[in-house]
């Protein structure tokens, strides 16, 4: 750690710069789209699959009953992949229509 | 001088793999000593002697006096590094200590926790954190002024922030002394000022930059001692080291004992089964409770600004999202693992602690017959019937010991319980870090910078920073010795205040242009005084509230629980036994019928209101969805903002290039 230095440079926001309206419109439009998409994806994971858990229970893999599984696990390892997805979906759309920072 | 930064940034995996090593050496060490016969006193004192000293050692070389290191950090956290300090911040005395013993006690009902703090990511990547990394600047109060056109909406910005964070930062403190006082020897008042020094010099010299690298560091102890007791009980009930996957097996054999307990005439939760009572019914109650706790600890999640503001760090929005799954990656390595701690731990006492005969119980228990800060010992063991062997009702163990006690109760080493104990320091410690410093952060920037002294000098905002920082941490150290573990409930309660007052703002700050001043600050005060408002009258004045929405009978059970409770002096009981001896004067209350009722349970010695059955933890279920409808409707009945606030919108929505505010005012430095 003896490595980290006293000082550094501020570092200057950018300029802000004139993106064509229309285009603003078509990446807000698809941000949106892929907002809904990730969030109907959270809502089945975090309520949705649990209001059946009663039911899933009588499953049984491993010795886990399926209902206490999804909640322990399953439905949290839905949130980590979906997160990187999403992380990887939307730096292609910034890319897509030129907005991706320098 | 950059040089050298790059220098340092680039070698970070140098840096970290060495300190992982040098963790691994000493951990050794330790257990050569504990084989050499060393006192286990000596090697509680030696793990935490040596851990708080490590991270002392990196909050004193990352001493900073430039403004963007000391409030971000200099935004050059890369993605992985803002995860690992995010799961630190984030993992508190709660989740290492307490987790796992709320999923001993109430089995399914304590997932609610792993799924609530889990979630609640998805919103934070998918709605705020790209966005308010975009924005830029210091802090969640400064994009609700930009936004909201000045200082009355950061002003109450400041006060939700103050107000979730302080109730939360004297709860990890609490945590701190619970665990210097087990493993130090020392009391509780001594203890809590121990981990106050330990706080302080992660977090006073250096700031965001200091507790960025400390967290990173306190991330590593953490999960490290998180996952070594759980991978050794899972070698020694399984033969295999996943404990994750092989809980499964002691899930199975947990509902075995329970079926042949019940079918003996015991009563417990079962704890595999969904929405379940201690009698196996379907409770809709426990239903309604369970998701309305996941909902309050998901949108708390996203609305806790010592979360949010370690986004702020990150180089570019591109990273900030990238590192809001980073985060989540690191504390879902935690979660995942403490349904199965939980597991063992109930399997081993099931098998080999309950049916057993009183005068040959193993020597864990006696360790932990201690008295808690609760009042009643950490483990209790009474015989009731007299028959010498010990029934499930005979048995007790306060949750919040299950992992702390685990090392012992599967009679692991006592090195191990030194690394547990270590772990929930760091646990306690990096998550009071970051929330003392977004207290602090909010009092030296958004009020004494942007509403005091617009002029002040660097050299003074920093010396104003670090001497508020200091304040805040006495005042909360106080009143964490002073109220002591009462207040851990607070926990739960700075998600539902942080979400009812911040969320909606947030929200639709960005994903709504038509959302003006005026609505957002309404739902802000509408959303906090509620929230924060239900959850002091239901929990203090209980029976204030069941009397104006309660039936009769629900006003009868509460004064009855009210004079059955011990504690309370009878000087106090005497006018409720007077309503009592006349029932017939008793009527339903004022609200009661149409839409209100409402039932009471005796939490915490106190007589506690549940309107429409919803316990008071999950409080932010009001709060959440009336914040968004009046946000909502005082901004469609008042003017819309300008084109300039339109455009600075926009500018915040598009990764590249720079933000378009509104008024210069709200530009840093």
């Amino acid at each position: 750690m003896a490595l980290v230095p006293e000082e550094a440079p501020a570092v200057k926001p950018p300029p802000p710069v004139e993106i064509d309206p229309a285009v603003a419109r078509a990446y807000w439009a698809k941000t949106s789209t892929l907002m809904w998409t990730t969030l109907a994806i959270w809502f089945v994971a975090s309520f949705v699959v649990h209001l059946f858990a009663p039911s899933l229970n009588a499953i049984h893999i491993l010795g886990f009953p399926l209902g206490f599984y999804m909640a322990a696990q399953g439905s949290l390892i839905v949130f980590v992949v979906t997160l990187f997805w999403f992380a990887r979906r939307q730096n292609q759309i910034d890319e897509e229509f030129g907005v991706a920072e320098e | 001088m950059a040089q050298q930064k790059d220098a340092f940034l680039s070698q970070l995996n140098k840096i970290y793999g060495g300190y992982v090593g040098g963790f691994a050496v000493f951990v050794l060490l330790l257990a050569g000593l504990e084989q050499m016969g060393v006192p286990n006193r000596v090697i509680g004192y030696l793990f935490v002697a040596l851990t708080i000293g490590v991270y002392a050692y990196i909050g004193i070389l990352s001493r900073t006096m430039q403004v963007s290191e000391y409030y971000v950090a200099g935004r050059r956290v890369p993605a992985i590094y803002n995860g690992m300090a995010t799961g630190s911040d984030w993992m508190s005395a709660a989740s290492f200590i307490g987790m796992a013993g709320s999923l001993y006690a109430l089995g399914y009902g304590g997932l609610a926790f792993i799924l609530g703090w889990t979630g609640g990511y998805m919103l934070v990547a998918v709605l705020i954190a790209p966005y308010l990394r975009k924005f830029g600047q210091y802090t969640v109060p400064d994009f609700l002024g930009a936004r909201y056109g000045g200082n009355l909406a950061r002003f109450v910005g400041v006060t939700v922030l103050i107000t979730a964070s302080f109730v939360y930062v004297v709860a990890q403190i609490v945590g701190v002394g619970i665990i210097t006082q087990r493993f130090l020897d020392v009391s509780f008042a001594v203890a809590v000022f121990i981990g106050l020094g330990g706080i302080l010099v992660c977090s006073m010299l250096g700031g965001m930059r200091a507790v960025t690298w400390t967290q990173v560091a306190q991330y590593i102890v953490l999960i490290i001692a998180y996952l070594i007791p759980a991978i050794l009980m899972s070698v020694k009930l399984t033969g295999v080291p996943i404990p994750q996957l092989m809980y499964g097996i002691a899930l199975e054999k947990i509902e075995a004992l329970e079926a042949t307990m019940r079918a003996a005439g015991q009563v417990m939760l079962p704890h595999t089964q969904a929405f379940a009572g201690p009698n196996q019914q379907f409770d809709l109650n426990r239903a309604i409770n369970f998701f309305a706790l996941v909902f309050c600890l998901m949108v708390g999640t996203a609305s806790l600004p010592h979360i949010l503001m370690r986004y702020f760090t990150t180089p570019s929005v591109r990273e900030a999202r990238q590192s809001v799954a980073w985060s989540l990656f690191f504390i879902f390595l935690l979660y995942f693992t403490a349904p199965a701690y939980a597991a063992f731990a109930k399997l081993e006492v099931y098998q080999n602690v309950i049916g057993q005969r009183i005068d040959a119980l193993p020597a864990w228990l006696e360790n932990w017959r201690l008295m808690s800060p609760y009042g009643v010992p950490w483990v209790n063991v009474v015989d009731r019937n007299n028959d010498g062997i010990l029934q499930l009702a005979e048995f007790s163990i306060h949750p919040d010991v299950i992992v702390l006690a685990t090392p012992e109760i599967a009679g692991l080493p006592y090195v191990i319980a030194g690394l547990v104990a270590a772990g929930g320091l760091a646990a306690a410690l990096s998550t009071a870090d970051g929330l003392l410093l977004a207290i602090a952060n909010a009092l030296s920037h958004d009020i004494y910078y942007r509403m005091i002294d617009r002029h002040a000098p660097t050299k003074r905002r920093l010396i104003v920073a670090r001497t508020i920082l200091i304040s805040v941490a006495v005042v909360a150290a106080y009143t964490a010795g002073h109220l002591g573990a009462d207040i851990l409930f607070l926990v739960a309660w700075a998600f539902s205040i942080a979400a009812a007052g911040l969320f909606a703002a947030l929200v639709l700050g960005v994903w709504d242009k038509k959302t003006n001043s005026t609505g957002a600050i309404a739902g802000m005060v509408v959303g906090y005084v509620v929230t924060f408002g239900y959850l002091l009258w239901s929990e203090f004045a209980g029976l204030s509230m069941i009397e104006l929405v309660g039936s009769k009978e629900a006003i009868i059970r509460a004064y009855q629980q009210y004079v059955a409770i011990p504690t309370i002096a009878a000087e106090a009981k005497a006018p409720i036994q007077a309503l009592l001896a006349n029932q017939a004067a008793i009527t339903d209350g004022p609200l009661h019928g149409g839409i209100f009722w409402g039932q009471t349970v005796v939490l915490r010695n106190r007589v506690t209101c549940q309107l429409w059955a919803i316990n008071n933890i999950s409080g932010g279920i009001f709060g959440v969805p009336l914040a968004f409808l009046v946000t909502y409707v005082v901004s469609r009945l008042t003017t819309a903002p300008s084109q300039a606030m339109q455009d600075f919108i926009e500018s915040i929505r598009i990764p590249r290039g720079g933000v378009k505010l509104v008024d210069r005012e709200h530009a840093v430095d």
